[in-house]
């Protein structure tokens, strides 16, 4: 079938920054930045809610924006500064963020599917906003879906951590270097 | 003689507490595995090939130029597994891929495992398949004609026609309740499909090992029945077969069939050997769909001259698309869960599911019970209004009471829905509201009653509906073994409170394993409202027996009589002499000399007689029910008609609130699930294909348009259930959506018999209104003149 082997283009080199580490993979030019992550980088705690942009399960910060990465080209991401829920944790100290332990806590999380996507939305939130409203935090999460908790418990999860983190300083020291 | 620990209400510390999910950080912090998080040495992408056409003879398939390709290493057809199966025993309509015929757009023709996607898809691409074009039965009215034994979508059916099931009920004398009847109405409503949407697509990956043992990784609410449905359609011993649940992304009932996309992963895998995963894309989880049918319920209420209600009388048409799933059960739903909550004197139902050439309906959180009690009470809210009664106290007046039966012979336990209403009446400050807000707002109420799992399991081969295993090593941890599946709902926590409560130990002693059929002993999964009911009651008992171990290592150890000690704070203390204490520790070890580790089995077993002796009886039979009553506040927008639910007051009577914090949560996802329902969710169809298969145009309520909700726990301890509880999973789905409505009413004086009610109804609805109330005033101007 050499037909339909020519129809499949080549695998390219590309080399991503991925949470603090440089990585080389090959990938087809269509592979989008959230293939990558999970089925060469194993870092499957981003997940796959829809593959086309509507769920936010897939956020991961580029360049200290929290981005679906199904709808980012992997060769495009190329020489940017990559965060997925791995990272988070790595640099958190006892590898739970604040706001993790605040929705461990809080019940953010039933089956617990989208809680990456919904950290990283509100990590960039929190950077930009250390003390939001219910209504800033409820429009900071409007990209994500979540279909177990009616967003009541995720919503005071992001109080929660927001105001530890604001009351405590340091408590969200390392988490800096995801924004740099 | 009884324990002390046995004694009602007596509890350890665990029960009633705000406990997190015992799996909450693995989930926060990404680290939970689910399926396609699961790589396996060698394994191969699987691609299933689907119909286009609704309804079409397949004349033949040609798989021979994808078998050839490169980096494809098995290609399976129907005929090749042509096993019937289906999750009820009297429904057994599916096959792994169609076998002659396709019965909806998105059916399974074909499939394929290759080195990667790409590949999968070239071969797909490669298969030839020639159809022969029937005719689409899309209208549930069309499945009701006699048609020729051809186009029957199914061997069942109901005579000529392809009704798949018939129900008719009646109990009293329902015509004389409304011929005396001081008010009476009979409306038609029609209801849209929806969809679970869960954030999880199926996903699966199958393992046809060289030893002959087949293993399935798979998103599943009920392991157990896709074990025996394996074992049908592959043909293979049940003990050969292994099912896995690893973590589950939400299900809401639309991940608890045996699916056709597991036996294909299987078949697949057996062919090459190699393990084949299956993940399906947001589309094909709206072709898979098993949610909830589309319906056109017709409810008759009668109410007499003592303002009580006298008579329901209902008719449901229901869509159950190309297969029979769990429709039997719902189609009785849809008539005899609207027993309660409200004493209900004469009952008719006329219940008939069709088959239509459509993605297959199935369960769906508050399965066969959310369209009618929309329907109801609506009603009631209407006949509320003609009489001049509050409908709070309209409800209250005709509440079932504790400890009765209804007219079906359902038997009602502890029942709080007066509680309920009394409690939702004034967190809102009813009063200061209904009837009294500016127009645009308002203020509606409605009632629930579902089931605590079913009393009669729906395969009838008299395996208790729980077991749970236990065992204690040398570590002093306690494994739990069951298969009541977590599907996020917090079921492995529950097991371990009341475990660890009974056992007088923290929490994190137990470690839960609940996702393997080698080990796990069965139990019917989570679906139906069961597990807290069933598994909680079969982990009490289990932990009962283990406690009797460990006391007795502690009576020992001490020389005192080990009935004489409890279990608490990690320690065995003599009752009457506390300064005897035998560290938990100690006891087990010496419980454990010359036997080892320590094992206790507890199980559940709904005891039987509770129901009636009629057709159907068992349908709706449940050891327990849970009830509810909400108060919705919403804000119309009068230029866009755009309805906002601004705060509920959700109060539910759970039994017991083992984990107020895991209650909280399932009120509080039910109430967003219905209200997607109620307002916004759409199955839409064009020809037998969906139009709106992915997260965009299939809109959930997003959190700017979620509401404030007010969960309100109402506890009535049920004597059977542990520690008094009972469901709170589903019920809690069931007020939301007449309750919004109901508030709609109140807001702008509008009704809707339709779902879901969106800003262009109500926008109608309101331009309507305007140009009648103008055209009577010219009316009345020229009268004048």
């Amino acid at each position: 079938m050499s037909n339909a082997e020519s129809k499949r283009p080549a695998k390219r080199l590309l080399t991503l920054d991925v949470n603090g580490s440089r990585y080389q993979v090959a990938a087809y030019p269509s592979a989008v930045l959230l293939d990558v992550l999970r089925d060469d980088l194993g870092l499957v705690g981003t997940k796959r809610g829809c593959d086309m942009g509507t769920c936010g399960c897939c956020n991961v910060l580029i360049d200290g924006r929290a981005v679906m990465s199904c709808l980012v080209l992997a060769h495009d991401a190329a020489g940017k500064s990559i965060w997925t829920i791995e990272g988070v944790c790595e640099q958190s100290p006892g590898g739970v963020h604040p706001l993790q332990a605040a929705w461990a806590e809080c019940g953010g999380s039933q089956c617990g599917f989208c809680t990456a996507g919904f950290v990283m939305a509100s990590l960039e939130l929190l950077h930009d906003e250390p003390e939001p409203s219910s209504r800033q935090i409820r429009q900071a999460i409007s990209g994500n879906v979540c279909r177990c908790t009616g967003y009541t418990k995720i919503v005071e999860a992001i109080e929660t951590a927001a105001g530890r983190m604001v009351e405590t300083p340091g408590c969200a020291s390392g988490a800096e270097v995801l924004f740099e | 003689m009884t324990h002390p620990h046995d004694l009602p209400r007596q509890d350890h510390g665990l029960i009633g507490k705000r406990i997190p999910l015992i799996d909450a950080k693995r989930k926060a912090t990404g680290q939970a595995v689910y399926t396609d998080d699961i790589h396996l040495p060698g394994q191969l992408v699987g691609k299933i090939l689907r119909s286009p056409h609704a309804h079409a003879r397949i004349k033949s398939i040609d798989t021979s130029a994808a078998e050839a390709m490169p980096g494809v290493h098995a290609v399976v057809v129907g005929s090749e597994a042509p096993n019937k199966f289906g999750v009820l025993p009297v429904s057994q309509d599916e096959t792994a891929l169609a076998v002659d015929r396709v019965l909806y757009v998105g059916d399974q023709v074909a499939a394929v495992a290759a080195d990667d996607e790409w590949i999968a898809l070239e071969a797909l691409d490669a298969i030839q398949v020639e159809y022969e074009l029937l005719r689409p039965f899309l209208d549930m009215e069309d499945s009701l004609e006699d048609v020729p034994d051809e186009l029957r979508l199914h061997e069942k059916t109901v005579g000529n026609t392809n009704i798949h099931k018939q129900v008719r009920q009646d109990f009293g004398r329902v015509d004389d309740a409304f011929d005396n009847a001081r008010w009476s109405a009979k409306k038609k409503f029609k209801f849209i499909g929806v969809n679970h949407a869960f954030t999880e697509p199926h996903a699966t990956i199958a393992w046809y090992d060289a030893d002959g043992r087949l293993t399935v990784w798979t998103a599943q609410q009920v392991p157990h029945y896709l074990h025996r449905a394996l074992a049908t359609v592959m043909e293979m011993p049940m003990h050969k077969i292994r099912v896995v649940r690893p973590t589950v992304g939400g299900g809401f009932g639309g991940k608890s069939d045996p699916f056709p996309h597991e036996m294909v992963a299987a078949l697949l895998s057996k062919k090459c050997g190699r393990p084949v995963r299956i993940l399906f894309d947001r589309e094909e989880v709206f072709y898979l769909n098993h949610g909830r049918h589309p319906s056109k319920i017709e409810v008759g209420l009668a109410i007499d001259d003592d303002n009580k209600i006298s008579a329901l009388d209902i008719d449901a048409l229901i869509d159950g698309g190309a297969w029979g799933s769990f429709g039997v059960v719902t189609t009785y739903y849809n008539g005899v869960l609207a027993n309660g909550p409200y004493r209900v004197p004469n009952f008719r139902y006329q219940g008939r599911r069709v088959y239509t050439n459509k993605p297959p309906c199935g369960a769906m959180r508050g399965h066969g019970a959310v369209n009618t009690r929309f329907a109801y009470e609506v009603l009631i809210d209407e006949a509320t209004r003609d009489l001049g009664l509050d409908p709070v106290q309209f409800r209250i007046d005709n509440a079932l009471p504790s400890f009765t039966k209804t007219v079906n012979e359902f038997r009602i336990t502890t029942n709080g829905i007066v509680e309920c209403l009394e409690r939702a009446r004034d967190a809102a400050g009813w009063s200061e509201k209904f009837g009294k807000l500016p127009f645009g707002r308002g203020i509606g109420v409605a009632g629930g009653f579902y089931i605590s799992g079913s009393a009669l399991p729906i395969h009838w081969d008299g395996i208790p509906q729980s077991t749970v295993h236990l065992k204690i090593d040398f570590d002093g941890g306690i494994t739990i073994h069951s298969l009541a599946a977590e599907i996020g709902q917090g079921s492995d926590t529950m097991l371990a409170q009341i475990v660890a409560d009974v056992l007088g130990v923290p929490i994190d002693y137990c470690r839960v394993k609940s996702e393997d059929t080698d080990t796990a002993p069965i139990d019917l999964g989570s679906y139906s409202s069961r597990v807290t009911f069933m598994a909680g009651n079969a982990a009490r008992k289990a932990a009962q027996k283990m406690r009797r171990h460990v006391l007795e290592g502690a009576g020992a150890l001490s020389g005192y009589p080990a009935e004489l000690f409890v279990l608490t704070g990690e320690e065995c203390v003599h009752v009457a002499m506390p300064d005897v204490r035998v560290p938990w520790i100690d006891a087990l070890r010496r419980a454990m000399k010359d036997r080892g580790a320590l094992t206790t089995s507890g199980c559940y077993t709904s005891a039987p007689p509770m129901g009636g002796k009629h057709k159907g009886a068992a349908a709706g039979l449940s050891p327990t029910y849970s009830f509810q009553a909400y108060v919705a506040e919403v804000e119309v927008d009068l230029a866009t008609g755009k309805p906002h639910v601004t705060e509920v007051w959700a109060a539910h009577d759970c039994g017991r609130a083992l984990n107020p914090l895991a209650v909280e949560a399932q009120i509080e996802g039910c109430v967003h699930m219905g209200l997607g329902q109620v307002l916004a969710e759409d199955f839409a169809y064009n020809d037998g294909n969906v139009l709106n298969p992915n997260l965009l145009d299939y809109r959930t309520l997003s959190p700017t348009e979620t509401p404030e909700i007010h969960p309100i726990l109402v506890e009535t301890f049920d004597p059977e259930g542990p520690f008094g509880a009972k469901e709170c999973g589903e019920g809690p789905l069931l007020p939301i959506l007449p309750a919004v409505a109901n508030a709609i009413y109140d807001a702008v004086g509008l009704r809707f018999y339709e779902l879901p009610i969106t800003a262009d109804r109500v926008y109608r609805g309101l331009e309507k209104a305007r140009k009648q109330r103008e055209r009577r005033s010219k009316l009345a101007d020229e009268v004048k003149k």
